[in-house]
């Protein structure tokens, strides 16, 4: 007999004998790409499976495998989780999607969400949250704060959510300081915290005096910390326990409300496959506590949140042209979600590089 | 007072028995850890060593035993050979990656064609990246006389800033909404490494035992097997009876470099399916350690390439059925080998209680 059909059919025996079992009890997955414990962006998934076990009690059990690498393990990893008997399977970075996309071919009795990617099937729904636009808080902060005008970025991959928040900030830095520049360095990694601290230092021995990162641990952090007058942000939690200084403000990732909804929908029965892009307005995206800074920079940046949210201001609005100076957006017009999910370019002002 | 004599000959009864012996340590040792993080011991190890293969979901877990034991075995196998004639390639995890990407870019050279030749082709093209990768190091030790340790290493990092430049760049797929990565040679048929795929069964598999049957012919029944042996045991006598150095260089870093190629190419043309930033997961330097664990015998290699390719799965399934750390099982991993090469100590020794003599 083929896997695919034996793999369906012990699905099915699966579907039918948790069936029974999930009148009370509903099993659900999760795949990291961290460790639980790195304080950012698989913490704060890991709150989200913390607070679907809170809301449903006994009613559901979750399960979780972190560290897990984007590649050929992924798949076994998320296959093994189906076998086992899971309903809804959350893998939550986008080097999950083709094993993703591949596993849910092979049981499309389970229900499947991958974050930040987008493929999408009848059993597979697709889930990010507008981290730029925390970006354009978080830019406005480091234009108005920089003394030296250089702003370090490390990002993770060169992908166009990275892009995307690199030229949000970078935009919303420059409305408040056209000195402003950028320096980037790609750690080609989401949690590492030597490569993030090396990345660090590098970018402060080149004269930036804000770091912004795009990357999962707190080393950009107690890197800026031991360098003394330079701050930094959160990235995707709080990391509250850098306060007030260097840390002065974050990109908190509350994915809480999404699990808890997504997993009443399954037990309910009326699950669908959709494709969710929520921001501040959504309370997908917090802006995290502002401490250490001038009142009106504080000011500033959370008139620029509550504009965001209230949809007054949209993080791309032109007149913006691209790096090589072509015209993106004209005066007043706002970019459409598909160019910017699939943003592979800098907006003009941008000295580096995009690596190729 | 406890001494350690050296034996005359190492002992093969004990050279048999230390694996078993690490094994039973690192369960004991391993249970203790997993106790200690308030896990039932013994429902984790049989998570480990048990359910891979007897388990429920075994018919699932067996074929994943071969995907991932086939490029172990097979980078170590080559690895093996350098290694019995002190020849120290450290830097498989590199020609992996180039075999891979020489492999990858034939065959997306072709896509969509579906001709028959495109696979060999792309075999070809794997051996021959990883083989050109490896002929660096072996030809400036040739020639500067420079170490192939360092050399090898280093070129390791080179090759993962290639991988990274060709997964933005050359290789990106032109339908990949600008995402980062290869077409999937899994969704192009001519380019698949897969034999059968829900059998676990890729070229990669075959090629594995091929190089172990190759390999253990080669060393015992072949003069260029005696020569490798023969400079790794005693290097001058090897030197009389006419074995040129150089030339032994060359082979056995260009093998052990085709191999990790080839390695690379089943890999990517099959289980991973793409080139991607993070194609490489380390298998070029666990196939060191393999390598060691199998004591340089193609068979040693092929059973040790099996018992690690277990801890990998079983230790994933213990991961998200008991909710183990992920340190926990690296630790775990790490006892075995600790255990292994400790115990490895009473081959060549024995441990003798010695009376103190008055002085």
């Amino acid at each position: 007999m083929k896997l695919t059909a034996l793999l369906t059919n012990a699905a099915m025996v699966l579907g039918l004998a948790t069936g029974v079992a999930a009148q009370d009890k509903t099993k659900v997955g999760f795949i990291y790409v961290g460790p639980v414990g790195d304080g950012g962006y698989t913490y704060q998934h890991d709150q989200g499976r913390l607070a679907v076990e809170e809301h449903f009690g006994d009613k559901v059990e979750t399960v979780y495998q972190e560290s897990v690498p984007e590649g050929a393990d992924a798949e076994r990893a998320i296959t093994q989780m189906a076998l086992n008997g899971a309903d809804l399977i959350f893998t939550t970075s986008f080097g999950f999607m083709d094993p993703t996309v591949s596993t849910a071919k092979k049981f499309p009795n389970v229900k499947f969400e991958h974050a930040t990617g987008f493929k999408r099937a009848d059993n597979l729904a697709t889930y990010s949250a507008r981290f730029y636009e925390g970006r354009t808080v978080m830019g406005t902060i480091a234009g108005m704060m920089t003394k030296t005008n250089k702003i370090g970025y490390i990002g993770a991959y060169p992908i166009p959510e990275v892009v995307r928040g690199i030229n949000a900030a970078y935009i919303a830095a420059k409305k408040v300081n056209p000195d402003v520049e950028f320096n980037i360095i790609w750690a080609y990694t989401w949690f590492d915290p030597a490569k993030e601290a090396d990345a660090a230092k590098a970018l402060l021995e080149q004269g930036a005096d804000v770091l912004m990162q795009h990357t999962d641990s707190t080393a950009p952090s107690a890197a800026a910390e031991k360098a003394g007058n330079v701050i930094t942000f959160g990235q995707a939690s709080d990391m509250a326990e850098y306060k007030p200084t260097p840390r002065v403000s974050s990109i908190i990732d509350d994915w809480s409300p999404y699990y808890i909804e997504r997993v009443q929908q399954v037990i309910d029965g009326t699950w669908k496959s959709t494709d969710t892009w929520g921001g501040i307005d959504s309370g997908m995206v917090a802006i995290g506590e502002i401490t250490g800074l001038p009142e009106e920079v504080k000011k500033a940046a959370e008139a620029i949140r509550d504009q965001i949210a209230s949809g007054e201001l949209n993080s791309f609005t032109g007149p913006l042209n691209r790096q090589d100076g072509t015209p993106w957006l004209a005066e007043g017009e706002t970019a459409d979600d598909e160019t910017l999910l699939g943003m592979n370019f800098y907006v003009e002002g941008i000295k580096a590089e995009m690596p190729n | 007072m406890i001494v350690l004599e050296k034996r005359p000959q190492p002992s093969r009864n004990w050279s048999l028995a230390t694996p078993v012996l690490a094994v039973l340590a690192t369960m004991i040792f391993g249970g203790l850890l997993f106790a200690a993080l308030g896990k039932n011991p013994v429902e984790a190890i049989r998570t480990i060593f048990w359910d891979p293969l007897f388990g429920e979901f075994a018919f699932y877990y067996r074929p994943q035993l071969l995907v991932k034991g086939a490029p172990l075995v097979l980078i170590a196998i080559g690895l093996s050979l350098g290694f019995k004639a002190g020849i120290w390639n450290i830097g498989a995890e590199g020609q992996y990656i180039m075999g891979a990407i020489t492999g990858a870019a034939v065959g997306l050279a072709f896509y969509p064609l579906d001709a028959w030749y495109v696979f060999p082709l792309m075999v070809l093209g794997g051996a021959l990246g990883g083989w050109v990768w490896a002929m660096i190091p072996a030809i400036l030790k040739v020639r500067f006389g420079t170490n192939e340790i360092l050399v090898s290493l280093m070129l390791v990092y080179v090759a993962e800033q290639m991988l990274a430049s060709m997964s933005l760049g050359l290789l990106r797929n032109p339908e990949g909404h600008g995402f980062p990565g290869s077409r999937n040679l899994n969704d192009y048929a001519a380019a698949n490494s897969w034999i059968h795929q829900n059998a676990g069964l890729h070229w990669g598999v075959a090629a594995a035992l091929i190089a172990v049957i190759f390999a253990y012919v080669l060393l015992n029944r072949h003069m260029l097997g005696f020569h490798i042996r023969l400079t790794g045991e005693a290097p001058r006598a090897a030197r009389f009876a006419g074995v040129n150095p150089a030339r032994l260089i060359l082979f056995c870093l260009g093998i052990s470099g085709a191999l990790a190629g080839l390695a690379g190419l089943f890999e990517v043309a099959g289980p991973a399916g793409q080139i991607t930033i993070d194609f490489n997961i380390g298998y070029g330097f666990t196939a060191i350690i393999v390598a060691f664990l199998g004591r340089l015998h193609p068979v040693g290699i092929l059973l040790a390439g099996g018992l690690m390719a277990l801890t990998y799965i079983g230790g994933e399934i213990a991961q998200s059925q008991l909710g183990l750390p992920a340190a926990a099982i690296q630790v775990f991993q790490g006892m075995l080998l600790f255990f292994l090469l400790a115990l490895d100590l009473l081959t060549n020794f024995r441990i003798r209680l010695h009376k103190k003599e008055a002085a």
